[in-house]
């Protein structure tokens, strides 16, 4: 049914080619700033807190290819949940003989923000081109554990925030907030100041969807942080699930 | 000497021209205070949302700082933190009626009430984002106490500097006006007008210290800006605070953003002769 979602979203969205073009602007000009600012850092040090330039532009991919993702999947749809439980409209998702959890996270697709998934992974097989040891099988297979667990954290994440909703109706600031922290992940976690840094790990896992990717492919991962993250991932996703129907609990429509 | 009667006759209307521009500047401030202040979560989020961006930056060059030894280039860990947490007023000031706020202008008609007004609708914009400046100023206050807590600046400004600063975050906020006016008249010709906001927002996003203090950036970045009006809305103001600016400095940059007020204003006024010939509503 995911798949299904997913054609009409795409199909509706192709509609509309001019935003293609609005997409691949605006990811050039975030990716120009982006490069800029490494550029600046590293004219001025060879290394920040042990990452290497090639090694800070695989963070930087990586971050924007995660950012891609979470602007194609997982924010439309946590946005348009928003909406439908202010404006009482979340019935027609919650009559479908069909799981609500997986029905909400599904209906929206903003297929030209993949554009951000392409350059993301053009940053960072750049960065991968110029680090000079190899990456292995298993630090790519770690990667890819590690990508995926902080994908699913980002994603109960929003789902919290989102279910909020059902208490507080203007959670519209969520989406500002999230986008300006968001940037945190263009550094690697280690470089915060600790407060700052357990917020941006446990509170808003960016750390597990951004730093500990990159760690993997950088041969730093250490297995227990790899283990955390799935660990983590599982624990939040059932809390997040409970948190979900608790929060459906309250939701009594509008007019309809 | 005799006077006309025209001449005697236009000495009192030109005071009572400028009286009511200063009561329409009041008033419409005064509404903005009141209408933002009922918005003062929504206005706080959104400062907070604002807050990341500087705050990873002053962590990158404190990092760097410290790894050589507590400065790069002669600016010290107190310095970037004076200078990023003081960066989160000024970036609050650069925020004005923006270009792509007259696409929605024109597109829903609220052009068609403001030109049945006797002023110009951008002395209404000055006003009212003047008026909400000063809501923001006040929500701000507590933030920068507690960023100071966090990150300990060093902030020693002689009375001349603050004073400097309190005009300078003013002539920052009508330059950035009258440039975001000007560029919104595009909008008149074109509704793809976004394209071209989102790369004059880069540009000035590189070029204006809001990335980093100007000093960091290479020799011809910053003989580039200089002859630019990005970095007089934001790294002078910033600087004139923070940094170690000569008297002859201070004056020269005020005299600077006077300047690019001017400019901006010329080229609105322009802009704005041909956009609206251009103007026909539709529908209603």
């Amino acid at each position: 049914m995911g798949l299904l979602f997913f054609k009409v979203g795409v199909l509706n969205e192709l509609q509309y080619r001019v935003n293609f073009l609005v997409s691949l602007m605006q990811s050039a000009l975030a990716l120009t700033t982006g490069i800029v600012v490494i550029a600046l850092v590293y004219s001025h040090t060879n290394e920040l807190n042990g990452w290497s330039q090639p090694e800070l532009l695989c963070v930087l991919g990586i971050q924007i290819l995660m950012g891609g993702l979470i602007k194609t999947y997982i924010q439309p749809n946590m946005t348009r949940l928003i909406e439908d439980v202010r404006d009482g409209k979340l019935d027609f998702a919650l009559t479908k003989p069909e799981d609500a959890q997986l029905l909400v996270s599904v209906r929206e697709v903003r297929i030209w923000q993949v554009v951000d998934v392409v350059s993301g992974l053009g940053v960072l097989g750049f960065g991968l081109s110029r680090i000079t040891a190899d990456v292995g099988a298993l630090d790519a297979l770690a990667f890819a554990i590690a990508l995926t667990f902080g994908a699913v954290l980002i994603y109960c994440f929003w789902l919290v925030v989102a279910t909020g909703a059902f208490w507080v109706v203007n959670m519209w600031h969520a989406v500002e907030l999230f986008d300006g922290i968001y940037m945190t992940g263009r550094f690697p976690v280690g470089i915060y100041p600790g407060w700052l840094r357990y917020s941006v790990t446990f509170l808003v896992p960016i750390a597990f969807a951004v730093t500990v990717p990159a760690e993997a492919l950088t041969s730093r991962l250490e297995w227990q942080t790899l283990g955390l993250a799935v660990a983590f991932a599982i624990v939040l996703f059932a809390a997040t699930r409970w948190f979900w129907r608790f929060g459906l609990r309250r939701y009594s429509g509008a007019s309809a | 000497m005799t006077t006309t009667p025209a001449a005697a006759a236009g000495v009192p209307q030109e005071a009572g021209r400028v009286r009511s521009m200063v009561d329409l500047y009041l008033t419409t401030m005064r509404t903005a205070v009141q209408e933002q202040f009922q918005y003062r979560t929504a206005n706080y989020f959104y400062m907070l949302g604002m807050v990341a961006e500087p705050v990873i930056y002053l962590v990158v060059w404190t990092t760097i700082a410290e790894e050589q030894g507590g400065s790069v280039q002669g600016l010290t860990v107190g310095y970037f933190a004076a200078y990023y947490i003081v960066w989160t007023l000024v970036r609050n000031m650069n925020i004005v009626f923006g270009a792509p706020f007259w696409e929605w202008r024109i597109r829903e008609g609220d052009l068609n009430r403001d030109l049945l007004r006797p002023v110009l609708p951008l002395h209404y914009d000055i006003a009212y984002f003047a008026g909400w400046k000063v809501v923001v100023i006040v929500l701000w206050i507590p933030l920068a106490v507690g960023l100071s807590l966090v990150f300990e600046p060093t902030l020693d400004p002689r009375l001349l500097e603050i004073a400097v600063f309190a005009v300078a975050i003013w002539g920052a906020y009508l330059i950035r006006t009258m440039f975001q006016e000007s560029l919104g008249m595009l909008c008149f010709w074109t509704t793809r007008g976004a394209a071209i906001f989102d790369l004059y927002m880069t540009l000035e996003l590189l070029l204006s210290g809001r990335l980093v203090p100007m000093p960091l950036m290479p020799d011809w970045v910053q003989t580039l800006s200089w002859f630019l009006p990005f970095q007089w809305a934001f790294f002078f103001p910033i600087e004139s605070l923070v940094g170690d600016l000569s008297n002859a400095e201070l004056v020269r940059g005020l005299g600077m953003q006077l300047l690019w007020i001017l400019i901006g204003l010329a080229i609105f006024r322009v802009a704005w002769r041909h956009a609206i010939k251009r103007y026909s509503a539709v529908g209603g």
